[in-house]
């Protein structure tokens, strides 16, 4: 359990408190990731994007939902992985940060796991420094590993930068 | 009844009902110094705006009550349940009279001596005097004394029990109370002989909740702010719905969505409602402030009002609350004469600010007009030439309203003395930030010695705008209608094209130059799936000047122009398409986009997709200019513009055919008129005896034969001996200015046509007809003069195609082997690629790099640095001249003068060839 001390930055942080915690699962690039699903508001299939000129590279645009205006992340362009092809399907996570709704455009949405803390594993520290920055850590599945992502510092960007440096 | 009364009264009851509630805490608690200053406060209020109001009566019976409250926070008496009950008793007749006041708008008759004695006595001493004062209540009104021991009590309470910062509220004059101030003390003596007298008439209903009070509720903005964003997403659903609809026929949701869609515009319009005050609320505090001003600068000043009553947002209200203050105190400050230069200039005493507010489609229009000394051209010309603003040059060409509007610039004052009012450079320019801010424009307009006026619109409201949808590219954008001027369709067979300055597309717009931005490069689209040409699916509302519908696509020489002005810099916005306005829901784009200043927020249309709201001031500050777009735009637009414009006195006149024909003033020697029957022929040429000589005369093409009588114009030109004249049938004009030459010579006789006053003018190829008069007009000058030339080799480097083609052939004709270069950098290529010339003519105005610095480059340049230069310019001063030399040029010559140019070439090879 010491192994989760480093992500103290954010105090509540719902590792410490439960034995399970539960998250919602997707891919990325054939990689698992997790989110707590406290964390998430939404999860949308295909979606009508409007593209924004001029605007960084891993966002995709803006769509409508329900009446609110979110702004749709392409998580391969944030984590610097492959762009993915022409015609590939794609899901969105939609998550709140700072009063503004994100949609965070993911591979493929999976399900909710109940996770046992003793699964949970810090980051390793050969993790390349684009993972680290939005990683909080690693669930070891039975079959595979899930990365849990930090909501707060993949949408921060007003410290963007400096995270991702 | 009068709003600002029913208002107060609102205000008023409430405020007792708190107090009610918190003088019986208070006694429960009376050390409870926060409760103290709060009931304080709110009977201070109550006085304070019964003062305002002219409600002498409610005021002297709530000064009283305050005195003691005064004198409980001042620790000087304890709050005790004898002196709650007499304040009760105050707020008890105050409640009364507010009722009266409710019914019959005045207050009621009578005097309220006694509470007002008893309130006094209590205060100057304690329990005591409360006592004294009870039990005699024998009614002996004596006025005078008591009016007087009223203002004395009055004028002392204010010294002693008004804290300085309590001042916030108009109330009783402070100038009075220095006077009665030292005397307070035969006032005690008096006071506790006031009798009891029954309640006044009016007062029988007692403790009553008033009416009006009840017919208004207070609401929290931040739950109106919630039920407007609620409902414009309503409005958003609406009219998501209505599309949908509009694509069905029959559809049984038909009429009960045309219900839905009545309801919720009705909705829509009450919560704005609700959101909406008069903007005389921004306005409660001028007068005094006018007043104030009008003592500390000695001036008579009249501020005047009209339409308090328009209603706008009050979000929009609140930001304009200080710009409008800040306006209307320079206007009385710096606008208006003292009244000796207003008597002196022969104006009324009495200077004039108004201030007016009225409803103009979804704005509305605020305007403060002072019939003051108005803004001194020349003070703003040298202060900003002091402060680097802009160069002699700039100014000269400024129109005045151009220079006016430099106070608007960050550090600009034209005030000469600071004042304590106004003066330190700090305000017009965060003025004109804060309105613009909010989507508005301000102008002004300024005649010296008459006066000056600000003209500010402002969007009702922030929350709903109306936009043009506009497509670009295949993505849609939505553009503030409030900085639409109008739209332009351009396509290649209209009149309206888009035609490029090294690839600067600009517009011709009623005899302007429109700078043109492409919206599909600013916002870096590069869709491959463009629509076929665009379709004219403009509707109502939109003034597209089309002509003919286009073919083809090709590149971007098709589209709408949005026409968008941010302050007077105008400019053109090219879109591929255009749809209709929608009034949308301004939202904040998110943080991550949020330092692109290119977008003011983002919004959802009627079909639920997403669009962003272009920001035409970030649009153009992105497109350069920023700063200097504002002011002088007109300035860089002709910088812009000189690239096909040149300034050139052109002769207008009328030949052949109807339309007007313009030859450059400078090739023509005189205008005569000639004698038709003096024409003679000689061999098989129409000639007229001419100052003792035989002068061919020459028709233009297509012209009618000459009548054998009557008197004709003619234009003479002249070279050495020879002269020609070219008949015309009238001469029209002789236009100086800007002119854009376009090069479209078809016709034998044109180099081009131009637009001058407004018409299209075919510009005459004077070469032409020269030779026309003399097949060796040229041949035999060059082998007379320029001899020995034999075809030097000649570098002409000028932007303008029309001087390119007016001097090319005539240098040609003249014995040189002309080159021609559009560029100095084109010239300078030459000179990389080896070319070699004997000698350069070059412009001086050109855009990229100027004459001068061709030159320098020339010089610097070990290949061509011995070839003469020289200076081809169309303003020869001898500022000019000098510095022409100073980088190398041999000579410097006017535009259009041939002969001094041909001079000033043969001398230069001259020069080169005697050295060589």
């Amino acid at each position: 359990m010491t192994a989760t001390t480093e992500s103290a930055a954010e105090p509540a942080h719902p590792l410490h408190s439960e034995a399970t915690q539960e998250f919602v699962t997707f891919t990325i690039a054939d990689q698992l990731f997790g989110i707590p699903v406290l964390k998430v508001q939404d999860v949308l299939s295909s979606y009508q994007i409007t593209r924004i000129p001029l605007a960084p590279p891993e966002v995709m645009g803006s769509l409508n939902l329900r009446g609110r205006v979110v702004t749709a992340i392409d998580m391969r362009a944030r984590l610097g992985l492959v762009p993915r092809g022409d015609g590939d399907d794609t899901m969105s996570i939609v998550a709140e940060h700072e009063g503004e709704l994100y949609s965070l455009v993911v591979d493929a949405v999976g399900e909710v796991l109940a996770l046992s803390t003793e699964t949970f594993d810090r980051n390793p520290p050969t993790l390349g420094a684009k993972f680290r920055a939005v990683s909080d850590g690693i669930y070891r599945l039975d079959e595979n590993l899930m990365v849990v992502l930090d909501v707060n510092r993949l949408l921060d960007y007003g410290h963007k930068e400096a995270v991702a440096n | 009844m009068d709003d600002l009364l029913s208002e107060f009264l609102t205000e008023t009851s409430e405020g007792l009902a708190v107090l009610d509630v918190e003088l019986v805490k208070l006694e429960q608690n009376p050390n409870d110094q926060e409760l103290l200053s709060n009931i304080f406060r709110y009977m201070h209020t109550i006085k304070g705006t019964c003062g305002f109001l002219g409600l002498p009566r409610l005021e002297s019976v709530a000064h009283a009550g305050e005195n003691i409250l005064g004198k409980f926070r001042e620790g000087e008496l304890d709050v005790t349940p004898k002196a709650v009950s007499l304040i009760l008793e105050c707020l008890d007749k105050i409640r009364s009279i507010l009722e009266y006041l409710e019914q019959n708008e005045t207050e009621p008759e009578g005097e309220d001596s006694d509470l007002i004695a008893r309130l006094n006595a209590y205060a100057e001493h304690g329990e005591n005097g409360g006592d004294d004062a009870e039990p005699e209540s024998e009614a002996e009104p004596g006025d005078d004394a008591e009016s007087e021991a009223a203002a004395v009590e009055d004028s002392q309470a204010e010294v002693e029990s008004d804290p300085p910062e309590e001042t916030a509220a108009p109330e009783v004059p402070e100038v009075a109370a220095a006077e009665p101030a030292p005397a307070p003390a035969p006032a005690p003596a008096k006071t506790p002989a006031k009798a009891a007298k029954p309640a006044p008439a009016g007062e029988a209903k007692g403790g009553g909740e008033s009416s009006v009070a009840n017919q208004s509720i207070r609401v929290n903005v931040e739950l109106l702010e919630n039920l407007m964003t609620m409902v414009s997403e309503m409005v958003l659903t609406r009219n998501q719905l209505l599309q949908i609809l509009r694509g069905q026929k029959d559809s049984e949701f038909a009429a009960p969505l045309q219900r839905l869609n009545h309801v919720v515009s009705e909705l829509q319009e009450g919560v704005m409602k609700t959101r909406m005050q008069p903007i005389g609320n921004a306005w409660a505090k001028l007068p005094r402030i006018i007043r104030d001003l009008s003592i500390e600068l000695d001036k008579k000043i009249d501020l005047e009002m009209k339409g308090a009553e328009t209603e706008l947002d009050r979000q929009v209200l609140e930001l304009i609350k200080d710009p409008l203050t800040h306006m209307v105190r320079n206007s009385a400050d710096h606008g208006l004469e003292t009244t000796a230069g207003r008597i002196e200039a022969g104006k009324p005493e009495t200077g004039k600010v108004v201030l007016s507010a009225y409803h103009e489609g979804g704005h509305i229009v605020i305007s403060i007009t002072d019939d003051g000394r108005g803004l001194p051209i020349e003070v703003i010309k040298n202060k900003a030439l002091a402060n680097g603003l802009a160069t002699e040059a700039e100014l000269e060409t400024m129109t005045e309203q151009q220079i006016q509007r430099f106070i608007f610039k960050a550090g600009f004052s034209t005030a000469q003395a600071v004042t304590a009012v106004s003066g330190r450079g700090v305000g017009m320019d965060v003025v004109r930030t804060n309105i613009e801010k909010i989507g508005g424009t301000v102008e002004l307009n300024s005649t010296e010695g008459k006066g000056t006026s600000f003209i500010i619109k402002i969007p009702l409201t922030l929350a709903i705008v109306s936009a043009l949808i506009v497509e670009c590219a295949g993505d849609r954008f939505a553009i503030p209608q409030l900085s639409v001027l109008e739209l332009v369709r351009a396509s290649v067979h209209s009149e309206n094209k888009i035609e490029r300055i090294n690839n600067t597309p600009v517009l011709r717009l009623r005899n302007r130059l429109l700078p043109l931005v492409n919206l599909r490069d600013l916002m870096k689209l590069n869709a491959p799936d463009m629509p076929d040409g665009p379709t004219a699916e403009s509707e109502a509302g939109i003034t597209t000047e089309t002509k003919a519908k286009s073919d083809s696509p090709s590149e971007s020489c098709e589209g709408f122009i949005v026409v968008s002005q941010v302050g007077s810099y105008s400019f053109g916005i090219i879109v591929d398409r255009v749809f209709d306005t929608e009034e949308i829901v301004v939202k904040p784009v998110a943080r991550i986009m949020r330092e692109n200043q290119m977008f003011s927020g983002n919004t959802i249309l009627g079909d639920g997709s997403v669009v962003m709201i272009l920001d035409p001031n970030g649009i153009a500050s992105a497109t350069g200019e920023v700063e200097l777009a504002e002011e002088s735009s007109e300035v860089m637009n002709d910088r812009h513009a000189g690239l096909d414009e040149e300034t050139v006195a052109m002769l207008v006149f009328r030949a052949a055919g109807n339309n007007s024909k313009a030859v450059p003033l400078g090739l023509v020697a005189r205008l005569e008129e000639v004698e038709l029957e003096k024409v003679e022929i000689s061999n098989g040429q129409k000639v007229i005896q001419y100052r003792g000589q035989l002068m061919p005369l020459v028709l233009m093409e297509g012209a009618k034969e000459l009548a054998s009588e009557g008197r004709q114009p003619v234009l003479v030109f002249t070279d050495r001996d020879r002269t020609m004249g070219l008949v015309v049938d009238e001469i029209v004009d002789i236009v100086e200015g800007r002119l854009n030459i376009e090069l479209t010579s078809k016709d034998v006789g044109y180099v081009g046509s131009a637009v001058i006053n407004g018409q299209a003018t075919d510009v005459l190829d004077v070469a032409h007809y020269l030779t026309l008069a003399f097949h060796d007009w040229f041949d035999n000058e060059g082998n007379d003069s320029f001899g020995n030339e034999d075809s030097s080799r000649l570098l002409l480097v000028d932007d303008s195609p029309f001087f390119r083609n007016l001097l090319q052939p005539l240098l040609s004709v003249a014995g040189y082997d002309v080159s021609c270069a559009a560029s100095a950098s084109e010239a300078l290529q030459r000179c990389d690629a080896g070319e070699a010339f004997d000698v350069i003519i070059s412009d001086i105005e050109m855009p990229g790099m100027s004459g001068f610095e061709f030159a320098e480059a020339v010089k610097n340049d070990t290949r061509w640095s011995n070839v003469p230069m020289v200076a081809l310019s169309s303003f020869a001063t001898q500022k000019d001249l000098d510095r022409g030399r100073a980088v190398g040029f041999v000579d410097y010559v006017a535009k259009s003068d041939r002969e001094a140019l041909l001079g000033a070439l043969h001398e230069a090879l001259a020069e080169i060839r005697g050295a060589a």
